[in-house]
């Protein structure tokens, strides 16, 4: 029987839900045999060729490219997990929403104190992704199936949910791995 | 400075007294047009209180401005009875009038246009309160004029439209039967205070506002709490939009209101009394307050009333500011001492710990109609009206898509089909019973009754007639919700934010089946999580629809494949404009 399949994918976060992933240390040769990995930042796979059973996803949407590969995400996943706080909430990337997104671009690239007089240019590159007005949580655009909080989740926690899900077991996660203060 | 002298002439008039702050702000609210931060800080020195105390309230209450406003201010009502009947036009009308849009004021700083809630005038509506005058039945061509009378300083109570008709469609046995000034008192000072509150007992008098706790009870209650002080506070506070009920009797029954308020006093062993008066009702005080003054004159309020050796009772009238909660007896009560009306947690209940802490009886301004009949007509004449688990009348407010809108008052155990006949609303698609924090009724309740055994209600119906969008006004309901939450606990603010937002989202087209579910498991986290009754109640009008309309939701959703309707070529309008690009299309090369 075919191992099941698992994607992972990355949006406006800082990665540190993929390094703590990794945190599971030796625990990643068990994996390896528990599942086949498809797209990921891990094996750098860029696109969906086959349907995929979990799909882990990390990181706000703020542009149009994070909302274009979130929903190929969700066409291509049985199951959806927003991991860590930013893809739930838009964590800090979402500070930027308590401003418009026009003041951040002109402090970031007209006026901030490094940038000569008349040097500044707003990047305007067309193979650049447009930036959305806000930073928005995983579930605006997408039907989330399970969510793990944490900034980020600990490698048990997300080893907990995903050997359960594996498994075919509703994950519940003792209290001592989403408790956070 | 002008802003110290007037706040310490009214603190002193006051006399310092910090629980009549709300009272202070009117009165500096009046002089000075608004209230300012030093106005603020002025207020929390006259009075020794941190600023945060006073700045606290001020900000709390809808009808205090914090900045320079126009000279002339039009309070548009624009609740769902109003938009009904065609507010939205009044509205544009206005603003194409005064040159200027709401929420603001015109470039001459003449007239500022703003939207308020229910105003208890939608058997009249479109309405508006214009500098506190109430004007009824507008229409887009009565426009101009008012405009044109505002700037030129004209008196606008003169204008046809400032006018509020107080027709009662149907006068029953108890509250509308004609009356004779002083005759509860008279038979109040010949009892007991047992004998009065046995009286209410017999006649099975329950509370008019919605809840239906027992009178006798309560006033038993208040009258066993241990305490040299007890206060009896009538609540005109009538909020709930599409009542106005309480209007009628005021401005038709005062001397029944205050003869209940003095027959509770002397049940109670209270010497003080106060009608809390919503602040649309404004234009009511004069003639109240003159009521009560040949009630003074007539010995039936002031010291040994009726010759009765130390029953001692006078009545004061508290003005509101505007705020939707503070018909909730524990918010009236904070609200009374002169702070936010934020409602209590309970118990204690008011009737042991109320007023400045002392044992209190908050009464709807209809039950003391009713017990001051009762005294004068026997508990036992009353309890043979009506059902037997609610004797008596109701006075319903009768509002929306019908013939004959206006105040009724109906024995209990009506129908609401045989309601709608009445009023020529046979063809209701739907009935908002009780206000949006009642239920909303579809044609297979339209055979239940109204009574507290069935259908209880504080006399809220609004009527929707078979091409109303009555999701739209489910929508405008829970946003009046979100608006007046007061913010304190979590299930509430947010919760009431929320559920508009998801049902807006389905209204737009963009809704699955599973919006439909969360909808309603949030509904039921506000309905059951929230900490005072504006919460607990803010999700009915959704938690009833989709109960008793399931299709009319059922036609709005689309089918769920897990991917939401999202507008990113929105969302991205801004980045390309400020960066000068054309929106990427999305595509990328493979």
């Amino acid at each position: 029987m075919a191992k099941p399949r698992l994607a992972t994918g990355h949006f406006t976060g800082c990665f540190g839900c993929h390094m703590s992933f990794l945190d599971i240390d030796e625990r990643i040769l068990e994996l390896v045999e528990l599942v086949d990995f498809d797209k990921s930042p891990i094996n750098d796979k860029k696109r969906f060729d086959q349907p995929v059973d979990i799909g882990i996803v990390e990181g706000g949407v703020s542009n149009d490219e994070n909302a274009e590969i979130l929903r190929d995400f969700r066409k291509n996943c049985k199951i959806l997990i927003a991991m860590g706080s930013c893809a739930i909430t838009g964590g800090v990337p979402a500070l930027r929403n308590t401003m418009p997104l026009k003041e951040c671009l002109e402090e970031a690239f007209l006026n901030g104190p490094t940038i000569g007089e008349g040097d500044g240019l707003i990047p305007n590159d067309p193979d650049l992704p447009v930036l959305l007005d806000k930073v928005y949580p995983c579930q605006e655009f997408v039907k989330i199936d399970y969510i793990l909080p944490g900034c980020p989740p600990s490698a048990d926690t997300l080893w907990a949910a995903l050997t359960a899900l594996l498994s075919g077991e509703e994950p519940s996660l003792p209290y001592e791995l989403v408790k956070y203060d | 400075m002008v802003e110290t002298d007037v706040v310490n002439r009214i603190v002193q008039q006051f006399g310092g007294d910090r629980t009549r702050l709300l009272d202070m702000a009117r009165a500096v609210h009046a002089e000075l047009g608004h209230i300012s931060e030093e106005t603020v800080a002025a207020l929390a020195k006259a009075l020794d209180v941190p600023r945060v105390e006073v700045r606290d309230m001020v900000s709390f209450y809808a009808f205090f401005f914090r900045e320079p406003h126009g000279t002339n201010v039009i309070y548009l009502c624009h609740a769902v009875v109003e938009r009904m009947q065609g507010a939205d036009d009044i509205a544009r009308a206005l603003e194409e009038a005064t040159g200027t849009t709401f929420g603001a004021s015109d470039p001459d700083a003449d007239i500022t246009l703003r939207y308020t809630s229910c105003i208890g005038l939608s058997d009249q509506a479109p309405s508006a309160l214009v500098n506190g005058v109430p004007v009824t039945n507008l229409t887009v061509d009565d426009v101009p004029e008012l405009v044109a009378a505002l700037r030129g300083g004209r008196d606008i109570t003169r204008l046809r439209q400032a006018q509020v008709g107080n027709d009662v469609r149907t006068a029953g046995q108890v509250i509308f039967a004609p009356t004779e000034r002083g005759a509860a008192v008279r038979k109040a000072v010949t009892m007991t205070p047992d004998a009065i509150i046995e009286e209410l007992n017999v006649a099975r008098l329950r509370g008019r506002g919605g809840a239906g706790f027992p009178t006798a009870m309560k006033w038993k209650f208040c009258r066993q709490a241990k305490e040299d002080v007890h206060y009896v506070v009538c609540n005109a506070d009538e909020g709930e939009p599409g009542t106005f009920k309480d209007r009628a009797i005021l401005a038709l029954q005062p001397n029944l209101v205050f003869g209940g308020m003095t027959v509770a006093a002397r049940a109670l062993g209270a010497r003080k009394g106060i009608l809390y008066l919503r602040a649309e009702y404004e234009y009511l005080l004069r003639d109240l307050e003159s009521e009560l003054d040949k009630r003074r004159h007539l010995g039936l309020l002031g010291d040994n009333i009726c010759g009765c050796e130390g029953f001692d009772f006078d009545i004061r009238i508290q003005l509101g500011a505007g705020a939707y909660i503070c018909g909730e007896e524990s918010a009236l009560i904070e609200s009374l001492e002169g702070k936010r009306g934020a409602p209590r947690a309970r118990p204690p209940f008011p009737v042991e710990h109320g007023y400045l802490g002392k044992p209190t009886s908050v009464n709807n301004v209809e039950t003391l109609c009713c017990a001051a009949r009762i005294l004068v007509e026997g508990g036992a004449w009353f309890a043979d009206i009506g059902t037997k688990d609610s004797t008596g009348t109701k006075l319903l407010s009768v509002s929306g898509d019908c013939t004959k809108p206006g105040v009724y008052e109906l024995e209990y155990g009506l129908t609401v089909l045989q309601l709608l006949e009445r009023v020529g609303a046979e063809n209701a698609q739907a009935v908002q019973m009780g206000g949006p924090s009642g239920q909303c009724l579809a044609r297979k309740d339209f055979a239940r009754s109204i009574s507290f055994e069935d259908l209880p209600t504080g006399g809220s119906v609004i009527i929707f007639g078979p091409e109303r969008d009555l999701l739209e006004a489910m929508r405008q309901f829970t946003a009046f919700f979100a608006e007046e939450s007061c913010g304190w606990c979590a299930p509430c603010r947010v919760g009431t934010t929320l559920l508009e937002k998801c049902l807006q989202k389905i209204l737009d087209g963009k809704g699955t089946f599973s919006d439909l579910e969360a909808l309603e498991t949030l509904g039921e986290t506000v309905k059951t999580m929230s900490r005072c009754g504006l919460g607990q109640t803010a999700a009915n009008p959704i938690l009833t629809t989709l109960r008793n309309f399931p299709i009319l939701y059922a036609d709005r959703v689309r089918s769920d494949d897990g991917v939401m309707a999202f507008d990113l070529e929105r969302a991205k309008e801004e980045c390309c404009s400020v960066a000068g690009r054309a929106p990427a299309t999305g595509e990328e090369t493979p």
